[in-house]
């Protein structure tokens, strides 16, 4: 195991698929000689040249729309939005070109291609700027979607994802690309799209998450043992495909279940892991599934309204003493 | 110095050339190909109008000469693209006619199974990228299939269809902008029928010399009587010289005209009865041809009405195997969403 930072790690990855694959390319705004606005993509172009490391106009539709034509001869673009705020631009191409052509052609026109960036809220750069589109995108037939926390899952998953003959859409967090992780040593570390991650084994509940809120629950989860409550956490990585199997078997465990995300509480995937315990662990619960999101606003600027909006360590505590039936700690 | 006049002159004489260097054989393949769209458009409607084919179902008829004449100009190999106006650049590239119909009518023997209708059509075998529904989405789609291309060396273009309603659409234009920075090997072909669903261009284009779109990225163009596939051919051979030698992108502006309404839907209210008998009439592409196959005596009107029979014919029995053919099975439903 090496220590690294997810930054470095999501490099490695496209840089180890690029030796592995020619018809690997990447391109974004600022990909190449400037090595990238958040510098995921520092040494690309030194290694690979320019023409697969690609400098793109600031035209998201255009160059998303390229990529998906690129992709259904064949290469296989990385294409890196500079947030996903911006990449709501090229969604019409996303959705409607990459996602669905496969389908409508009857399985003649593939397009195996990654998008990838920063996605949800970073620090006060106001509601433009700090969007969740987990449920957005993770919605669509036709996409995988994934949304790693460590840089392990970053790795391993970005990999996967250049690999797969699928559109995979690979959502980053901006806050987490300078945080540091173990990382296998091994220049094939591919992990399955599709497979949950118990980062904390634990008894009494289920704490559903995914992306930077992996980290809130982890410390909220902590706390929680001082107080006596074994919490269990699941990563989910993908969110399309869920892995439903791994909720369910640790809800059997626990019988309680919280889903703890950054987006939007209306039709968002916590609400997808509420109608999943609701179909499939009707009588394993104890408690109603309780969501942890975003409150329901445009994320405001201002530094108290910003952490009032975003969800906080405490607010996983009091889902989860609320399903525990619990008074608060004294 | 170059008078006006003399570069007019000039350049119907080129054309003259140009037309006199068709062989007949090619010439009558050609006329064939264009009735064969035509009958096979005609047919659809009747289909559509018998309730076998659902949604939306866009004609091709009047413009044939553009998608046939263009066709002549490429190789095997070249990719083509366009909207989903799309029946017509199936027949001409060779898909077969039955598939086409069959995917009209949602059954198994579809060239995507059934699951992607009249405007969702694909035929990877001969480079025909579809078939797309949403207007202007194909043009970044098709600049992609082009830089391919150039990213893997080889020799070969794409071409871009799309119509004059799709010239006001911005990715049209983030699309223009990367293919000239980038030189990539495609030829935009705007279908420009004068009619965007009902609205006519003037009514909705500030400026309404489309060939000039992309001047502002250096992108030559040239507009082209879409009627004539003689002119069509003549500017097809050019633009493709061009792109194929790595000059980067260029524009062809097909001035012609739909004869039906935007879709089957569409009783075309917003134009006169009198103003479509006018292109039939005069500016007919197929009649046009006709006529000069018969002046220069290349074929006779015995053998064109013989070829005429065994198009029907051809049409008749594609739609009976079509007909023929079952709906999807049911398990199609959950296929091709994702590929192993």
């Amino acid at each position: 195991m090496t220590k690294q930072t997810v930054r470095v790690s999501l490099r490695d990855a496209m840089a180890e698929e690029m030796r592995r694959d020619n018809d690997v390319f990447v391109m974004g705004e600022e990909v190449a000689e400037y090595q990238g606005a958040y510098k995921v993509t520092e040494g690309l172009l030194a290694e690979f040249g320019a023409k697969r490391v690609i400098d793109t106009p600031i035209t998201e539709h255009g160059f998303a729309g390229l990529a998906v034509g690129a992709a259904f001869e064949g290469l296989k673009p990385v294409v890196e939005f500079m947030t996903w705020n911006f990449g709501m631009q090229a969604i019409d191409q996303i959705i409607n070109s990459a996602a669905k052509t496969n389908y409508m052609s009857g399985g003649q026109v593939r397009c195996p291609i990654v998008f990838r960036g920063p996605n949800g809220a970073a620090s006060r750069v106001g509601a433009q700027h700090s969007q969740c589109y987990a449920s957005w995108y993770a919605h669509c037939p036709g996409l995988k979607v994934i949304a790693p926390y460590d840089a392990a899952s970053a790795k391993g998953l970005l990999k996967a994802a250049i690999r797969d003959p699928n559109p995979v859409i690979f959502l980053e967090n901006e806050l987490l690309y300078g945080e540091s992780f173990d990382v296998p040593d091994d220049d094939d570390y591919v992990l399955p799209i599709g497979k949950a991650a118990v980062v904390r084994e634990g008894s009494d509940v289920t704490i559903v998450t995914y992306s930077i809120t992996v980290g809130v629950a982890q410390k909220a989860a902590e706390k929680l043992a001082k107080e006596g409550i074994s919490a269990e956490v699941i990563d989910l990585r993908s969110l399309r495909p869920l892995d439903k199997e791994t909720v369910i078997a640790s809800v059997r465990k626990t019988h309680r279940l919280i889903a703890v995300e950054e987006g939007w509480p209306l039709a968002g995937i916590g609400s997808e892991i509420a109608a999943i315990a609701m179909e499939e662990l009707f009588d394993e619960l104890d408690a109603p599934v309780l969501r942890v999101c975003g409150k329901d606003v445009p994320l405001p600027y201002a530094a108290n309204l910003e952490q009032l909006a975003l969800p906080q360590v405490n607010d996983v505590i009091d889902a989860v003493r609320k399903v525990c039936f619990r008074e608060e700690a004294a | 110095m170059v008078t006006p006049a003399a570069a007019i002159r000039k350049a119907k004489q080129e054309l003259d050339e140009k037309k006199q260097a068709i062989n007949p054989d090619n010439l009558l393949a050609m006329y064939e190909m264009m009735l064969k769209v035509r009958r096979f458009e005609e047919k659809a409607g009747q289909l559509y109008g018998m309730g076998l084919i659902g949604g939306f179902c866009h004609l091709y008829i009047g413009q044939e000469a553009v998608v046939v004449g263009l066709q002549d100009c490429i190789k095997h190999g070249d990719q083509v693209i366009t909207t989903y106006r799309d029946h017509a650049h199936m027949v001409a590239i060779g898909t077969p006619m039955d598939s086409i119909f069959a995917e009209l009518m949602g059954r198994e023997l579809g060239c995507s199974r059934g699951k992607g209708g009249s405007m969702h059509m694909f035929d990877l075998e001969n480079k025909f990228f579809g078939g797309h529904g949403i207007v202007g989405a194909n043009v970044p789609l098709g600049t992609g299939l082009a830089f391919a291309n150039k990213y893997r060396d080889n020799d070969h273009i794409c071409l871009d269809y799309f119509g004059d309603g799709a010239t006001n659409q911005g990715q049209v234009y983030e699309a223009f902008n990367m293919a000239s920075l980038w030189k990539l090997p495609v030829i935009y072909v705007i279908e420009n029928n004068e009619y965007a669903m009902g609205t006519a261009v003037a009514r909705a284009s500030a400026t309404t010399e489309l060939y000039r779109r992309g001047e502002a990225f250096g992108i030559q163009g040239r507009q082209v009587d879409g009627m004539d596939l003689f002119a069509v051919r003549a500017a097809g051979l050019e633009a493709v010289e061009y792109v194929r030698g790595g000059n980067g992108p260029f524009i062809l502006e097909m001035k012609t005209y739909r004869y039906r309404g935007h879709s089957m839907s569409d009783p075309a209210k917003y134009r006169s009865k009198d103003e479509v008998d006018q292109v039939k009439t005069n500016r007919d592409p197929i009649e046009h041809i006709k006529e000069h196959l018969l002046s220069e005596k290349i074929t006779t009107e015995d053998k064109l009405k013989q070829m005429d029979k065994g198009i029907r014919e051809d049409v008749a029995q594609a739609v009976e195997r079509a007909k023929a053919s079952p709906e999807p099975d049911v398990s199609e439903l959950f296929t091709d969403i994702y590929n192993d």
